[in-house]
This record gives C-alpha cells, sequence and structure tokens, in this order.
C-alpha cells in the first residue's frame, strides 16, 4: 500500500516538474498556483505512504529507496515552508526535478525488510536518519536558492530586463532563502553525524574513518561549515556562495553514494 | 448602427489646435446637450481630455454634419481645423470607442487614467440625457472590452518613466524598500525626483552629499535627512543600499576600489547606483564587482524604452481582442436590428387574423365555444406556419452582411414602413409580440 500511495503522490509531483520547465520560459500565476496545489496534495500522499512505512516496521525507512523517499518528504516541506514564509514558488524551479527524481527511484519498487545489527539502536538510528535527511533537504534548498541568485545577478547585472524569467524574487529575497535553508541546515546535520557516530560506536566500537562514506560524510560537513563561516563573516554570496553550495552539494551526493562502497554504511539492497 | 464619430487627438492635432477644442468640465453638460439636440444626431457624447476631444453621436442616417457642429460651436473655419480632424463611421467607431477606453490609442499605450476620463465623459452625457440606449450599448460594452484588455494582456502592467524604472530595479534586488537607505550625491532635479519615488515606496533614511554643503543641507532638510560634507563621502557611502549620484564630475568619483572598501565594510550587501551623471560617476569597473549593481542613464533609457517595446507587443495581443469584440458587438446589434420588423411582421399578421374572424362572425352569426376555439387554433396554426421561413430567414440574415437587404425586402412585401413610422410605433415596440421574440434570443 505504502508504494501505491507513494506512486499518487508521483502522479502529483509530475504537475510541479511540468510546472518547473514551464517556469523557465514563462510566467503563470494560475500555473503556479496549480503547482502548488498539486505539490500539497503530493505531500498528503507521501505522508500517507512514509507513516504506513513507518507502522509495519521501524526499520523500514532504512532501505535505499525508503530514504529517498523520506528525503523528497523533507525537501518538499522545505519548499513548502519557504512559501510559507515568502510567498514564492520560483525555488521550486528546483526543487521540484530533486523531488520528482528521488520520488520516482522510490516508487520503482518494493525493497526487501532489511535485517540489520542496529536492532539495539532503533531510537538512534531513526533520529540520526531524520536529522541527516533534514539536512539535506535544507541543502538542497539552499543550493536551489545559490543558482536562482546567480540567474537574477546575471539578469541584473546584463541590464536586459527581459520578461523571461522575470518570475524570480527580489535579489535579497532569495539570498535569504539560500542563507535561513543553509543556517537550519547546519545543525541538524551535524547533529545527524553526531547520532550516526553514536550507532557506529556502539555497533562497532569504534569510528573507521578510512570508510568513503565515513570520509565523504566528514568532507560535506567541513564544505557545509565553510559555506556557514564565510557566509557569517564576510557575507559571501553570490558567485563565491554558490560555487561553495554546488561543492557541497557535490559533496553530499558523492557522500550518498558512498553507501554502495561502505562496508559499515550499508543499506538494503 | 449609425454611429458616427469626429475628433482630434495627440496624433492627429498639434497642442495648439487641441487647446482651442477643449471643453472645460463645467461646460461639458451644456456641450453634449447641444451636440445631441444638432439635427440629424440622436444620442451624442463627448471626450474631453488634454489629449484628445471627441464627440461620438448615433445619428438618424448615418451622415451627420458633425464638422458643422464643430465650426459653429468653437467659431473655427474650415481651414484651421478640418486637416486635423478625424472621422469615424459605424463599424469603425466601435472600433476606435474600444480603442481609447483600452488605452491602445493614449500618447503612454497602457496608461490607466483614460478609462476613468471615459467613464466621466459617459456619467456627464447620461445625466442630461445626451447619451441613451444606443450610446449606452456602446459604452457599456467598451468598459467592459477595456476591463478584457486590462486582465488579459500585460499593456498596463510596465511603468515607464525613468524614476520609476529605478524604483522597479531597487525591489527587483531588495525587494522591500521599507527602512532601506538612500544616498544622494550631487543635489540635482532628476536625482531629487528619483529619491522622491524611492521614499514613496518605503526608502527611510536619506543621506545628502553635494560639493557645495550648503545645497546638500538644503536638500536634505526637505527630506527630513541628513547633509553629509563631501570630503566624508567614501566614509559613509557603504552605510546606503540605494546612491543615486549625478555629480558634475569630469572623473568617475566611485572606482573600483570604493566599490571594495563599500563591500568589505557592508559584509557584501549589495548596493544599487542609480548613476544619472554625464559624464558618468561609477567607474565601468566598479560595476563589475559582485553586488554592485550600477545603471547608468542610458541602462535606465534602455529599461523605460523595453517597457515600451514590451507594451508594444501587448499592444497586438490586445489589438486582437479588440477586432473580435468588434464583430460580436455587429453580431449583437445586427441582431437587434432585425427584432423591430419581427415584431411589426407579427403585429401585421395578427391584424389581418383578427380582422378575418369578425368579418366570418359578422356574416355566420355567433359562434359556440367549440367553434371558436376551432377557428382560432386554424387561423393561428396558418399564421405561424407561414410566419416561420420569413422569421427564420430574418435572424439568419442578421448575423451576415445582407441583413439590411433581407430587412427592406420583407418590409416591402408586407408593407411595413408605414406601420412604424406612424403614431403607433411606439406602441409596437412595447408589444407582446417582441417580448415573446426577445424571450427567443
Amino acid at each position: 500500500m505504502a508504494l501505491l500511495w507513494l506512486r499518487f503522490a508521483l502522479a502529483c509531483y509530475l504537475v510541479g516538474l511540468i510546472y518547473a520547465f514551464f517556469a523557465l520560459t514563462r510566467t503563470s500565476d494560475l500555473f503556479s498556483r496549480v503547482a502548488l496545489h498539486a505539490a500539497s496534495l503530493g505531500m498528503v500522499f507521501h505522508f500517507v505512504s512514509l507513516v504506513e512505512l513507518f507502522l509495519s516496521d521501524h526499520l523500514l525507512w532504512t532501505s535505499v529507496h525508503n530514504a529517498e523517499s523520506l528525503l523528497a518528504f523533507l525537501s518538499m516541506a522545505f519548499f513548502m515552508i519557504v512559501y510559507a514564509v515568502y510567498h514564492t514558488t520560483s525555488p521550486g524551479v528546483v526543487v521540484f526535478p530533486v523531488v520528482f527524481f528521488l520520488t520516482f527511484v522510490a516508487a520503482l519498487d518494493e525493497q526487501p525488510v532489511l535485517q540489520m545489527s542496529f536492532i539495539q539502536h532503533k531510537g538512534w538510528l531513526i533520529a540520526h536518519i531524520i536529522l541527516i535527511f533534514t539536512g539535506y533537504a535544507a541543502l538542497v534548498l539552499s543550493f536551489g536558492a545559490s543558482l536562482l541568485y546567480l540567474l537574477q545577478e546575471h539578469r541584473l547585472k546584463s541590464k536586459k530586463p527581459s520578461s523571461l524569467i522575470s518570475f524570480l524574487p527580489a535579489l535579497e529575497v532569495i539570498d535569504q532563502i539560500g542563507y535561513r535553508s543553509l543556517l537550519l541546515g547546519f545543525p541538524f546535520m551535524t547533529l545527524g553525524l553526531i547520532t550516526g557516530s553514536i550507532v557506529a560506536m556502539s555497533a562497532y566500537g569504534h569510528i573507521d574513518f578510512s570508510d568513503p562514506k565515513i570520509l565523504l560524510s566528514l568532507l560535506m560537513w567541513v564544505v557545509y561549515m565553510i559555506m556557514v563561516v564565510t557566509r557569517w563573516n564576510s557575507g559571501w554570496r553570490g558567485r563565491r556562495a554558490a560555487v561553495l553550495a554546488t561543492c557541497a552539494f557535490v559533496a553530499a551526493i558523492v557522500a550518498w553514494a558512498a553507501n554502495y562502497f561502505s562496508t559499515i554504511h550499508r543499506f538494503a539492497a | 448602427m449609425r454611429y458616427q464619430l469626429i475628433g482630434v487627438n495627440h496624433k492627429s492635432a498639434p497642442l495648439e489646435v487641441r487647446e482651442r477644442l477643449a471643453i472645460p468640465d463645467s461646460r461639458l453638460p451644456d456641450c453634449c446637450r447641444d451636440l445631441s439636440a444638432h439635427p440629424g444626431i440622436e444620442e451624442g457624447m463627448i471626450i474631453s481630455t488634454c489629449n484628445r476631444v471627441e464627440m461620438i453621436t448615433h445619428t438618424t442616417n448615418g451622415s451627420a454634419d458633425l464638422r458643422g457642429f464643430l465650426h459653429d460651436h468653437f467659431h473655427l473655419t474650415a481651414e484651421e481645423l478640418d486637416a486635423h480632424l478625424y472621422e469615424f463611421r459605424e463599424k469603425d467607431v466601435v472600433r476606435h470607442v474600444f480603442r481609447v477606453a483600452s488605452s491602445l490609442d493614449s500618447m503612454v499605450v497602457g496608461e490607466a487614467q483614460i478609462l476613468g476620463q471615459v467613464k466621466e465623459a459617459y456619467a456627464t452625457a447620461r445625466a442630461v440625457g445626451a447619451v441613451r440606449s444606443q450610446l449606452d450599448q456602446l459604452f457599456t460594452r467598451a468598459f467592459a472590452v477595456a476591463k478584457r484588455v486590462r486582465t488579459e494582456t500585460a499593456v498596463g502592467s510596465s511603468s515607464v518613466s525613468i524614476a520609476s524604472v529605478a524604483v522597479e530595479l531597487a525591489k527587483k534586488i531588495f525587494g522591500s524598500l521599507q527602512g532601506k537607505t538612500v544616498f544622494i550625491v550631487g543635489a540635482g532635479k532628476m536625482s531629487e525626483l528619483a529619491a522622491r519615488h524611492l521614499i514613496a515606496h518605503g526608502c527611510e533614511s536619506i543621506f545628502v552629499s553635494n560639493r557645495t554643503y550648503d545645497r546638500a543641507v538644503g536638500l536634505a532638510h526637505r527630506f527630513n535627512g541628513q547633509a553629509i560634507r563631501f570630503d566624508d563621502l567614501y566614509d559613509n557611502c557603504d552605510k546606503a543600499d540605494i546612491v543615486i549620484t549625478s555629480t558634475g564630475s569630469p572623473q568617475a568619483i566611485f572606482r573600483r576600489e570604493h566599490g571594495e572598501q563599500f563591500l568589505s565594510r557592508r559584509k557584501n550587501k549589495p548596493m544599487f547606483f542609480i548613476d544619472i551623471a554625464v559624464p558618468r560617476d561609477v567607474s565601468p569597473e566598479m560595476a563589475k564587482l559582485d553586488g554592485i549593481f550600477a545603471y547608468d542613464i542610458d541602462d535606465l533609457q534602455q529599461a523605460v524604452s523595453s517597457h515600451v517595446a514590451d507594451r508594444h507587443h501587448e499592444a497586438e495581443l490586445a489589438e486582437a481582442i479588440i477586432s473580435s469584440e468588434v464583430e460580436r458587438f455587429e453580431a449583437k446589434l445586427h441582431t437587434l436590428d432585425v427584432v423591430p420588423t419581427i415584431v411589426s411582421l407579427q403585429d401585421h399578421l395578427e391584424t389581418i387574423r383578427q380582422a378575418e374572424i369578425d368579418r366570418v362572425r359578422s356574416r355566420m352569426g355567433p359562434l359556440t365555444l367549440e367553434q371558436e376555439m376551432a377557428v382560432e387554433a386554424l387561423t393561428r396554426g396558418i399564421i405561424n406556419k407561414v410566419m416561420h421561413t420569413p422569421i427564420t430567414t430574418l435572424k439568419t440574415a442578421a448575423r451576415e452582411a445582407e441583413a439590411t437587404t433581407v430587412i427592406d425586402v420583407v418590409r416591402r412585401l408586407f408593407n411595413l414602413h408605414d406601420k412604424e413610422k406612424g403614431p403607433a410605433s411606439q406602441a409596437e415596440r412595447e408589444s407582446p409580440a417582441k417580448k415573446k421574440i426577445e424571450t427567443r434570443h
């Protein structure tokens, strides 16, 4: 059943995806409203799917596909928070495709139930997953915002205020969206790594820093921290901030991919 | 449709001519009354704004002497006036009125003021009874069309003056201008205007700096701001989010190193420079810095004209809407045109029927109730069958160009002309037969 709900959600997100492509070429209030409603409906289905999954077996979230589903949901939740605060759907241009892709992969097929040795640390494990994924979702949004910032900056600098991308919010608004999601995501990411270490410590007795997953996760955290610090100290934004956000995003993807090479951090395949 | 229009506007006539034709508000009601009382005119309305003076009328035969009215009323000779006049009839009047109300005929296409002015003119003429059913229909539709154009196209959405373009750009950078700080460098008229626009949109603190300190103090006083000595300019400039600069300096006063200083002191928060000085006050090198957005007078001008170009594109969409609306209006009027003919045709046949029944009655003596009903049903049935084809033909013809010919033929065949013109015509218009037809439409 959970998979069915997820597929319903996917159908709703498809509207968002179409909006994302559409919004690049022209503005339509009506379409952004439709996309928003479709996305909200999608979130409802998605939520039902996640709850059902959680109720059936708490550890189901630890399969790759279900984890992707959770990440997609959290990214969408961030998008909705931004919409509530700033009344703009433009981050959807980046968020919708990412969410659609994650949900699509997650909705492909059912995953086998995981048998892990972490059963005794179930609470920590769930905390780790939720914290880390909230951090990831914030990162997705801040990455999206920095791309939009570049787009808007370029438009203002080129002094050809074409109507093509006039749907973008003001530069300072985009900047705030990016900065706030960065600030919000950082503690989640940090706590997520800490809880992860606790689980690993208690399961294996030590943390293997040569493991690719752990190494890359740390790298991602360092880039994340550099972003926060430079922004805090010298207000880096625009091109430099976008480069950093891209680095953090790439690091996050690589860290994610490392699940497939890591010996200690494995999802059920 | 016997509409007729005469007028001058900003394209057809120079200001001197428009000035002589302009009618002050106080005299407008009298003028409307005179116009509608002019020979050959049934209804009349006058639009008089600084860019146009137009007389829109509905005439008795479609060719009233509107030029004569203008010559008499304004004491102008034909040589003085005629070269500047334009005149429209019928469908062209409808199109013109729709275009004027939708602000497509305005000097600044899309400006919103004209619709209000037309509405006022309409209300004035209506109040004195110069506008009745025909012009009423036309203008009610024109207002609806104007609204449609405004909602379906972006013809009225962009702003066009340099100061408002500056405000729009500032909003694209900062979002809300609430609480933003403006620094005016070089007290000039244009920078003052731009500053006023920015303040009107929420900017709060104002700094003014000028080589002559006293002028800076004067201007700062007017804005309730703070004057800064020109020597302290670079130390204070980073406090401002928006800098309006218009000094007479032969070299750029803001160079790359200044920009870098400002940005580092502001923690890279963006700054918007509105450079209306010629030669420019902001060096192109500084304008390249991330976080510095500098627009010189040419850039602003370009933004203004790109808005105008956008409007042209939108205006094309609006023209398409207008064309379809003109067709619709025309079709509706034509249908209305055939209604009186159908009504008189029905009344005419009904009179014949009644007369024949009376004749039969007088010959045969009183009929029984059953006989009465049979005769009634029989005669009605015949009339309805006979009427069916002509009425259908009339209704079909109403949608085509041949409408007037068909109406004419039917009127001649049944000799309906005299009845229409007779004293009974008013009563005929109100007859139940008409109501029946109307409900069928």
